[in-house]
């Protein structure tokens, strides 16, 4: 389903890096499961560099994953290929997952507690409740 | 005036304003673009210092990204008075200068005075007094191909202007600073904005303090309306923040703009301002979380934080908690809103020192505000983590007895991140100071003024008296 005037939109990038650690009880918190009820597909300006530097610092195998579980993760390989920073084809992949793949409402699920933190207009609520500290 | 490595000086003309920001600017600007630099006249509180610089390249990239610089002129010649500058001039070699004294290129004088205003013809005068250079060029006074300055400084005094002007400098005009951008941001034309955001120049002075450059991933995790983020953005970072501000986030608070009576526009938002500049492509992402509790996965790294924490004195400073002990039932779960507690300063410092060891890049900068009581102030007693180096500390003045110091960090080492920040006590009085000085400001000019308006009273009472004396209506016998 593609949504129009929302102006906020979750990236996948930040699901990367997203964890729900601050929970009583949950350890690693990561990867964030994600239920997704609309998703945008846009298109962002490419900047190579900003993607070849971003690369060694994702989890590759949880973006994989994220991107699947959503059916967005095209012909992204499964695993990182070497030598990725010359290949422009396959940075404009990562790109495009990564930036232009956008969830405006849905839920992001704990792995281990099942705990629900909704996104509501493409802004994640990773608040807790006062009881869950 | 060239030193014996063959280096160019040049004369960088600040803005007047911020005066305790220009040098760390420039000096982060260095270490930014690898620039080897040698301050001959470093001022802290004039708006001219003088530099030797290896190339004109350098100077450039300097000058296209401070917010501090008016602008920049090669220095020809200097001296206390006129004469002495004319007799420094005369005395450079030729060959140095002859590139721009060639009859294809155009050129103009430019007279600046500081403080001080002079007429056309003065003007005219001293730019007469050049007519020694070999200048051969046509004389075109839009977009010449050479610009020449003279500039007097008469002082930053403006009651007490002197007659001669303390300083003299002539040279060939290179590059102007980045002050366009600060009206190109201005708070005035900006979607959204809230009670504090932040001032352009001061963000983007901020983003400069933290190096940022194409490409870099930067956090801000007191976000609020995200002037800091355009900043940052606008100097090519990639730009992610929070917030525990649910209602801010979503552009749903309270309109700031006085004109806007009800409720915000439906589109207000920290995207929405990146749109209306042009940058939304470096727009990440905006999240409603609380910055007490760690919320990124281990192995983020960040190349800077930059950040303007609240201080509790125009927003509240919160985190989720409870004082009581409970459990929220299943029925109320849904409509839940978590409760919250006092978030204080020193605690707020501690998770945020803790945040920037823990997820800055080695050399990632943290870039944030601390207010102070300036009486108290003492610089040892900042937070600090091993880690992390204070490589700038610039004040702004608040009030009379208060200021907030921009407090630039550099991460140091990656080991020893597990030690705990250290924050003084007296981070955290901050708020209870500065309303009780307050307090006593207030009483304080209650009692001048009370005092001030008896005086005058006493002296209208006498005064009255006299004039009853003299129509003697009053005088009882």
């Amino acid at each position: 389903m593609v949504f129009r005037c929302a102006v906020h939109n979750m990236k996948l990038l930040t699901h990367n890096m997203l964890t729900s650690k601050c929970m009583k009880g949950v350890t690693v918190g990561y990867p964030l499961g994600i239920v997704a009820k609309d998703i945008k597909v846009s298109e962002t300006e490419f900047n190579s560099e900003f993607v070849s530097r971003i690369i060694p610092k994702l989890d590759w195998n949880a973006l994989w994953k994220a991107a699947d579980s959503i059916g967005h993760s095209g012909d992204l390989p499964q695993q990182l290929m070497e030598d990725y920073e010359n290949n422009e084809e396959f940075l404009k992949k990562v790109h495009h997952v990564l930036l232009e793949v956008e969830i405006i409402n849905g839920e992001l699920v704990c792995p281990e507690s099942g705990r629900k933190f909704p996104i509501s207009q493409g802004i994640p609520n990773m608040l807790l409740n006062e009881d869950e500290l | 005036m060239m030193n014996g490595l063959n280096w160019k000086r040049y004369l960088l003309w600040f803005a007047n304003e911020h005066t305790h920001f220009r040098i760390n600017e420039i000096e982060s600007l260095r270490s930014l673009f690898g620039i080897q630099m040698k301050w001959v006249e470093k001022n802290h509180h004039e708006p001219f210092c003088i530099v030797d610089i290896p190339t004109e390249e350098d100077v450039l990239k300097i000058a296209s990204r401070s917010v501090s610089l008016r602008s920049c002129i090669e220095l020809w010649a200097c001296g206390a008075k006129l004469g002495d500058l004319h007799n420094n001039l005369k005395l450079l070699p030729v060959e140095q200068l002859a590139s721009y004294f060639k009859p294809e290129l155009s050129f103009k004088i430019k007279v600046e005075t500081f403080c001080k205003s002079q007429t056309q013809e003065e003007k005219v005068a001293k730019i007469e007094s050049f007519s020694y250079l070999p200048l051969c060029g046509p004389v075109k006074l839009k977009n010449p191909d050479i610009k020449l300055e003279l500039i007097e400084y008469y002082g930053l005094d403006s009651n007490n202007i002197p007659d001669e002007p303390y300083q003299v400098f002539f040279g060939r005009w290179v590059a102007d600073g980045q002050r366009d951008l600060i009206s190109k941001l201005s708070l005035k034309t900006r979607k959204f904005i809230g009670n504090t955001s932040m001032d352009p120049q001061l963000s983007l002075l901020m983003a400069n303090q933290a190096k940022v450059k194409e490409g870099d991933l930067i956090l801000d995790p007191f976000v609020g309306t995200g002037s800091l983020l355009v900043a940052a953005a606008q100097f090519g970072g990639y730009v992610l923040g929070t917030d525990i501000d649910y209602l801010m986030l979503h552009g749903k608070t309270r309109p700031t703009r006085i004109q806007q009576k009800k409720q915000r526009e439906k589109d207000e938002s920290v995207r929405t301002n990146m749109k209306q500049y042009g940058i939304e492509n470096r727009y990440l992402d905006v999240l409603v979380a609380d910055s007490s509790l760690p919320l990124w996965h281990s192995a983020m790294r960040l190349d800077a934080i930059i950040t303007d924490p609240p201080y509790g004195i125009r927003e509240a400073t919160e985190r989720i908690g409870s004082t009581k002990d409970y459990q929220i039932e299943e029925k109320h779960l849904a409509n839940h809103i978590p409760s919250k507690i006092e978030y204080g300063l020193q605690q707020i410092f501690f998770d945020l020192l803790k945040l920037a060891v823990e997820h800055l890049k080695p050399q990632g900068r943290l870039v944030c505000w601390i207010p102070v009581v300036r009486n108290d102030y003492c610089e040892s007693k900042l937070p600090s983590h091993p880690c992390l180096q204070l490589v700038a500390n610039s004040e702004q003045q608040l009030t009379i007895f208060t200021s907030r110091r921009l407090l630039t960090y550099e991460k140091i080492c990656e080991h020893e991140t597990h030690l705990p920040p250290n924050v003084d006590l007296s981070t955290a009085e901050f708020r209870a100071k500065f309303f009780r000085y307050g307090e006593e400001v207030r009483k304080h000019r209650k009692q001048q003024k009370e005092l001030a308006m008896n005086l005058s009273k006493a002296t209208v009472t006498e005064k009255d008296k006299m004039y009853e004396d003299k129509s003697g209506r009053y005088r009882s016998s």
